[in-house]
Formats: C-alpha cells, structure tokens, sequence
C-alpha cells in the first residue's frame, strides 16, 4: 500500500472508529480510559521514530510531553486560543526542545544520549518548578471551558482530538517506513560511521528525527491540563511516560509502525484494567517486569516473534 | 545580595563533604559503565535497597548502618553477580547490548522503585546512629558529624578498591578487562567470568553507599532518580574508568551544588549535576582529566 493511499485509509478507518465509539459508548469513563490509550501510541509511535528507526534511546519522553502541556498552560493563561491551535504550538515548542537537544547531542553516541536526554527531563523540571507563573511546584489548576466546541461532553471532544493525533502521528510514522528518509534513519541506526561514508546527511536526519519524534510528544502532552484539571511538575514529568514510551515500542516491535501501536494498545489496557480493578502503583509494575521479561526473552517483540514464526512455516 | 564570607566558606567545606559522599554513590558506576561498558542505570536501585535494607536492620535491630552497609556487601555481590549472569546471557553473548540491554536496566531500576513504593510507601525513612546530630565547630566552620562519618567511609572505601584493582590478580584482571577485552581473551582469560566479579563489586558498592545515603538524608523511594544524573554526570567528568578524576568530579559537583542550594535555594540543586553533565557531553566527552 502506498503512503497516500494509507493515510486515506487509515483516515477513514479513525473516522469510523470515532463515530462508532461515540454512537454505541454511553459511559464517559471509557473515553476517558481511551484517552490514556491513545495518548501512548502517540507516544510510543513518535519515541519509535527516534528510537527504533534512528536507534537513539530516547529516556526523556517526560520532558517534551510536559514542554507540550505547559505551552498548553501559558496559552491558557494568556490567550483563549482553541485547543488544536495549541496543541500545534506545544508539537512546535516540543520540537524546539527535540531539536536544541539534537544539536547538543549531535557527537554522542547511543549510551551517552540516552543519560543525556535524562539529564534534559531533570533540567527542564526544575525549570518549570522554579517558574512560579506556571504554577511551580505547587502546580495549577486548569478550568475546562464548560461547553466543547463540538457535540457532546468535553471529554469526549479531548478523545477526538487524541484520536486525530493517533491518525496523524501513526500516518507519518507508516510514510517515514516506506520513505527514502526512513532508509536514512536506518542507515544510521545500523552503522553511523558507514551512512555517513556512504553519502548519508547523518546530522541533518538525526535533527529532523529529534525534531519530529519531540514535536509528536509535546503535541499529545498539549491536551493533558484539559485532562486532568491540575498540572504539577511531578506528574507532568513523571518518570512513568518514559518507561511507558520506552516499553511499549519495545514489546511490539521496534522495526514497523504496527509494533508500538500494538505494545501501547496491550500495555495501555492492561495498565487501565490493573488501576480500576487493582491499583495505581502496581500498574507501574506490571509495565517494569514485562519490559524486563520482553528484552530479556523476546528482544524484537511481538511483532519480531509473529514474523519469525512465519518464516520458520515458510520452510 | 552581599556573599558573606563564613556562608561561603561554609558552603564549600559542605560541599567537599557532598562531594566525598557522592565518590562512594559513583564507584559502583565508574566500575560497571566505565571499566566494564555495562550501562547500569539501575545503580541508583540498589542503592535504594541498601539504604532500605540499613533502615529494616536498624529499626528493629538498632545495629550500626555503616556496619550494616559493610556487612551486607557479601549479599549485594552475589545480587550483583546474578543481574550480570542475565545480562550476559540475554544481551552480551548475543551481541545486543544498545537499546535492548539499556532497557532492561531502564526497566530493573522502574521495577525496584515501585516495588519499594509498594512495600515501605513514600514515607521518609531514616536511621538512628550516635553521630547523627552533633557537629564538630572549627572557627566558623561547621563539620557535621553525619556529613564527615560518611565522607572519610567513603574515601577509606576508594582506597581501598583502589589498591584492589593496582595490587591484586583480580583487581588486575578487571583493569585488563576494561583495557582491552579481545586482547585478554587471546591469553585464554575468560572475560565474562572477570566482568562478573567486577560488576559483583560495583553492586556491592551500592550495599555501603546506601548505609551512607541514609546516613545523610532521610530516604523515600524515589529519591534514586535524583541520582541517576549525578551519578553519570560525576563519571563522565571524572573520565569514566579513574577513581582519582572521579574524586574530582564529585567533589565538583558537591561544591558546585551546595554553593547553588545555599545562595539561590536547594530548588535550582538538582539541575546543576544535569547541566555540568550536559555540558561536559556536548563540549568535552573525555572529562575533566581525561586522555
């Protein structure tokens, strides 16, 4: 299939999705469940961009996504933009950030840009617990606008929203795949020294991945004040989304957009079914031992399982 | 606002003993990141179970932590020679050790975390030991005890891996390892049995380094992650494999810190580990004494 005729697909596939959800799902708890969901393919798929195409481990998923929903905080504060607009401007604040630290981090390699972008969501998180306009450490309370600028319920509207970014975030992600940019990408994720002997512009395509990958990040953050009402540093940075964004590509599969939009779907559900039937904090669990048990047993996920499996009833 | 002289001073005598401090928390790393090229981030966990295990035994037992921390080494080595056994086999004999192996790491120190969480909650905790509380006065300088008790531990336990890695076979073997591993395996050395010691030993590290934490601050578990920059930020400047430059780096980042946490508020702290450490990287990723 071609990216045109994906992104046309794909479209229509979250255009129907959309309405039937909202025409059969009565009870707003399950947008609000979906919302988390879709939240982490989103985030999953973009850390898949940087990660499993580029092969640069992206430990600071917190940081854009927080960058994205304080952008979305001061825009509150300051203007009455709608929410897509500002969830643009958290993806371009966010890309910002993606790209300065692409730049920092140009000459290192693997090990010491994965400490580095850790670094970078300790930094950022200072920064913003020390800026008290935002709230600082205290954190803000963010009132929804009581009508959503579509029919139904405000959650439902934030659930559209998410699921459009979902389409966008997955469609990119499929045309990256299939693109001449993508066999760039993973040029450098094979061997760095070899794509830039062979022509490879390795800087320029680390830059635009950086970028692109941080941009996705902080657009889904954007819509989380809206979500939750009240933003405070420790939650917005929690150390949960770069685990979960981390784990998620990495239990799919790194090497196809399907991968981290199956990982996020089965650790997303699991992660909601555990926090109503059990508890918050062993979800959290839950997601450390099957990263642990996934790497340790199947290093290239579900995806790489199902594929080599195919291969071995091929012969 | 005017620096008054004695804050200074008393900043920076805090700060060396921060720094001293922070020395005993990165040995574990320089041994396992830069001699042995494991990228343990989950080091900060085991330095969470240290100081956990040095609160459970001194509650209830009112034993010495710093006893504890020593006498519990044997266990964290042999915990330590388990995590390298799976690493090993899961990553360094298949040769994926990048994304796969710094996962499971990622993974190992999230689990440990919300294991404690779930156990001891987020309640501080903290342990009771005669030196806890006084301060020795010189001049204006203030020394506390629970500050010095922990800096002269950890600098008797740098010397002491020190002279273990210049003088023993072991020791030698792991110096070895770290300087080129093809070369020692043509000796017919067997590597990943030296690796195992070694990171056996960094993880035992983590035993003392815990007793000492605690020691210093009251501990909850998330507190490692603080951890996690500073460790590497100290190893990096240090020049990764040296004890002597990762002395420096410490002491460094400890006098930089609490200069920071005195004149402008303990807020802006934790950053300052990060941003040297970002720095370092972008401008000079040999280190402050490195080749």
């Amino acid at each position: 299939m071609g990216s045109t005729k994906f992104w046309i697909v794909s479209f229509i596939v979250a255009v129907g999705f959309l309405v039937l959800t909202r025409w059969l799902i009565g009870n707003e708890y399950y947008f609000f469940a979906a919302y988390q969901v879709l939240q982490f393919i989103v985030l999953a798929t973009a850390w898949n961009i940087l990660g499993g195409y580029t092969g640069y481990t992206n430990f600071g998923t917190g940081a854009f996504f927080a960058v994205g929903a304080y952008t979305a905080v001061v825009l509150h504060k300051t203007t009455s933009l709608p929410l897509p607009v500002m969830m643009l401007a958290g993806g371009v604040m966010s890309g910002i950030v993606g790209f300065g630290m692409g730049y920092l981090t140009l000459r290192l390699k693997g090990v010491f840009f994965a400490i580095a972008t850790l670094a970078l969501a300790i930094v950022a998180q200072t920064l913003i617990v020390n800026w008290d306009f935002v709230g600082g450490s205290r954190g803000i309370y963010v009132i929804r606008p009581q009508y959503a600028p579509i029919s139904g319920s405000y959650i439902q509207y934030l659930y559209s929203l998410m699921l459009a970014l979902t389409w966008i975030s997955v469609a990119i992600a499929r045309s990256i795949e299939r693109s001449t940019l993508g066999l760039g990408f993973n040029a450098i994720r094979d061997d760095e020294q070899a794509a830039e002997a062979a022509g490879v512009p390795t800087l320029r395509l680390k830059l635009i991945s950086t970028t692109l990958s941080g941009a996705l990040m902080g657009m889904s953050g954007a819509p989380l004040p809206y979500y939750v009402t009240y933003l405070d540093p420790a939650s917005s940075f929690n150390l949960s989304y770069a685990v979960n964004s981390v784990a998620m590509p990495l239990i799919g599969g790194m090497t196809s957009w399907v991968g981290p939009v199956i990982g996020a779907i089965l650790l997303g559900t699991i992660q909601q079914l555990a926090t109503v039937t059990i508890s918050s904090a062993l979800n959290l669990l839950i997601v450390g031992v099957l990263l642990i048990v996934f790497v340790v047993i199947a290093p290239n996920g579900i995806v790489g399982l199902v594929q080599s499996r195919r291969r071995a009833r091929r012969r | 606002m005017a620096i008054s002289l004695d804050l200074l001073v008393n900043a920076i005598v805090a700060g060396l003993l921060l720094g001293g401090f922070y020395a005993a928390v990165t040995v574990g790393v320089t041994i396992s990141f830069g001699m042995l090229d494991i990228v343990n981030i989950a080091h900060p966990a085991f330095i969470m179970l240290g100081s956990f295990v040095a609160y459970i035994l001194n509650s209830n037992f009112a034993i010495d932590p710093i006893l504890i921390g020593v006498a519990m080494t044997p266990v964290f080595f042999l915990v330590g020679m388990a995590v390298y056994q799976i690493y090993y086999y899961a990553f360094e004999r298949r040769g994926e050790e990048s994304i796969q192996g710094l996962a499971f790491f990622f993974g190992l120190l999230f689990v440990a975390e919300v294991a404690l969480i779930l156990v001891f909650g987020v309640d501080y905790r903290f342990v009771d030991a005669p030196y806890i509380g006084p301060s020795l006065h010189l001049g204006f300088v203030d020394l506390p005890l629970r500050m010095l008790i922990p800096f002269l531990v950890s600098l008797l336990m740098l010397a002491v891996l020190q002279v273990f890695l210049g003088r023993t076979f072991i020791g030698r073997a792991i110096l070895a390892v770290s300087q080129d591993r093809l070369a020692l395996q043509l000796m017919a050395a067997n590597p990943s049995r030296v690796k195992r010691i070694a990171f056996g030993i960094s993880i035992a590290t983590a035993s003392v380094a815990g007793a000492l934490l605690i020691i210093i601050q009251p501990v909850e578990p998330s507190i490692g992650r603080d951890y996690i920059g500073r460790i590497f930020a100290i190893c990096v400047l240090g020049g990764m494999t040296s004890f002597p430059g990762m002395l420096a780096g410490a002491v460094l980042i400890g006098v930089v810190e609490s200069i920071t946490a005195t004149f402008y508020g303990p807020s802006w702290a934790p950053a300052i580990a990060f941003g040297f450490l970002l720095l370092t990287l972008a401008v000079r990723p040999a280190g402050i004494l490195g080749r």
